[in-house]
């Protein structure tokens, strides 16, 4: 097997040429810095099971606004490191006195990293297509780490998920996962990404989680007959529309940073 | 308890162990939910937990580096650790384990990863029994991994001391108090020294021997320390497969 269980310090590799994240260098070899799941197909990385998130320029975030300043709003993104969204970064040319009434503090954004400093200054825009406040539906966590899991290789399991769930989901890099659909839909999700969250470093979860669908379903089925299941659907399809190009880019972006990890566990 | 006669009697300990023999160890990764990382550590009659919180936002404010974390380490006695009541809080004592204890972690983690943050480690000493700061350095570099902090090695660490002008590795409260000699070494598993104190006398021959006693000593406990985190991840998985 390709990826094994290691902790830091473990030797990895005399390859020091394919060395990736989680590892460090020292006398020409290759070792683990951080406890997690180490992969040595093409590159060797480290996946750590735990960790906070470290914003990165390009990753789409949901982040919750705790402070309006002067011509910034203070974003909480779930790490280290304070967001700043600038007054201009806004869709629209808005004075700094109507700051808060656009954005308040407890607002959820979803959010782009515009630029992270050596000093992680984080620079947040909601000048995006793609971006929007955050009004209705439910912000869950999971760890950070586990954020490419949950999405699957190539947008699999986000993509099972939708489907089995009939509700629209968005996944942030820093591990705030937005839901939205019906209450009863949504409990569903929430309990699957849970579980996806506990055993993702499992082999076959993938099965799992189709088999857990199943069952929650099949349960659920029993006690009344889910009247109102078509007009659910409907109601997806119109938000689908707009938010699909939301889900695309981020997809793309997994493939690149998280396919390995994918192909590391989907085993 | 008085002063006992003789520490060893036909080179066997007080407490019946060989002179080149560790307390028996048990390890608990993830006890706490709050923490991001922490562990349960018991060595011998030491009790020991530890938690980690971090990379965090450091306050208040002026600690923090502009190009690399800050580690923050607190080494406390519970007031029902020792039998005479400890009066609660900070004291000269715990001070001073805290900056060695820190000093012996901050060489193996990658603080310049976390800029303008903050690590902070906290260790309560439940029970004391000698050579808690050993407990606290080997429980700490646990929840260090355990919360996801990239480090180069873990940290183990235990004591070596004389008594009764012999050699002895990790001393019991009796052996610590009479004895003629203590020192608390913490390693990396590849031998790298990161803290290293001494009190009472050696000669060079017993300084050097005491060393490799300690060396053996600590590289066991990376053994416990490696399988207590594996642990953690393996009882999940075999609970799935039972399923």
């Amino acid at each position: 097997m390709d990826k094994k269980l290691v902790i830091p310090g473990d030797f990895l590799s005399d390859d020091v040429k394919l060395a990736d994240e989680g590892t460090y260098i020292e006398d020409g070899k290759v070792f683990s810095s951080v406890f997690g799941i180490a992969s040595l197909k093409n590159h060797i990385r480290v996946v750590p099971l735990t960790g906070k998130y470290i914003p990165r320029q390009g990753d789409l975030i949901i982040g919750i606004i705790t402070e309006v300043s002067f011509s910034n709003w203070i974003v909480d993104i779930r790490s280290p490191y304070e967001g700043l969204l600038h007054i201009s970064e806004f869709p629209r040319r808005i004075d700094n006195s109507e700051m808060s009434k656009h954005l308040g503090v407890g607002d959820s954004i979803m959010t782009l990293v515009k630029d992270v400093d050596p000093s992680m200054k984080v620079e947040l825009t909601l000048n995006d297509q793609r971006l929007r406040q955050i009004k209705d539906g439910r912000v869950i966590e999971v760890t950070p780490s586990k954020v490419p899991r949950l999405i699957g290789r190539s947008g699999s399991m986000i993509a099972l998920l939708k489907n089995e769930t009939n509700c629209n989901i968005f996944i942030g890099q820093n591990g705030r996962v937005w839901i939205t659909g019906k209450d009863k839909n949504l409990d569903l999700a929430v309990r699957t990404i849970q579980k996806i969250e506990k055993e993702s470093h499992i082999p076959g979860l993938t099965d799992r989680i189709v088999k857990f669908l199943k069952d929650e379903k099949e349960s659920a089925k029993r006690p009344e007959q889910e009247p109102e299941k078509e007009p659910v659907q409907e109601e997806i399809v119109g938000e689908e529309t707009v938010k699909e190009d939301a889900e695309a880019p981020e997809k793309a972006e997994e493939e690149k940073s998280g396919g390995i990890l994918d192909e590391l566990l989907d085993k | 308890m008085a002063k006992p006669e003789k520490l060893i009697e036909n080179g066997i300990r007080l407490d019946g162990r060989k002179p080149d023999e560790l307390r028996p160890i048990k390890i608990k990764v993830g006890v706490l939910n709050r923490a991001d990382g922490s562990c349960y550590f018991e060595f011998g009659g030491n009790k020991v937990i530890a938690a980690v919180y971090g990379p965090r936002e450091v306050h208040p404010r002026h600690m923090q580096k502009s190009t690399s974390a800050v580690v923050r380490y607190r080494y406390n006695m519970a007031s029902f650790s020792v039998e005479e009541r400890k009066r609660p809080g900070p004291d000269r004592r715990s001070i001073e384990v805290s900056k060695v204890s820190r000093e012996s972690l901050e060489p193996v983690i990658f603080q310049e990863y976390f800029p303008r943050s903050a690590i902070d480690i906290f260790v309560e000493v439940l029970q004391a029994d000698a050579g808690t700061r050993t407990a606290g350095i080997n429980a700490a570099s646990i929840a260090l991994a355990d919360a996801g902090i990239p480090m180069k090695s873990l940290v183990s660490a235990c004591a070596v001391g004389k008594v009764d002008d012999t050699l002895v590795l990790d001393l019991n409260k009796d052996e610590d108090n009479y004895g003629q000699a203590d020192m608390p070494i913490a390693m990396t598993p590849d031998g790298k020294i990161t803290l290293l104190q001494m009190d009472g006398h050696l000669t060079r021959e017993e300084f050097k021997e005491g060393l490799e006693m300690a060396k053996k000593g600590c590289l066991a406990i990376a053994e416990l320390q490696r399988s207590a985190l594996m642990e953690k991840y393996s009882t999940l998985i075999e609970g799935e497969v039972n399923e």
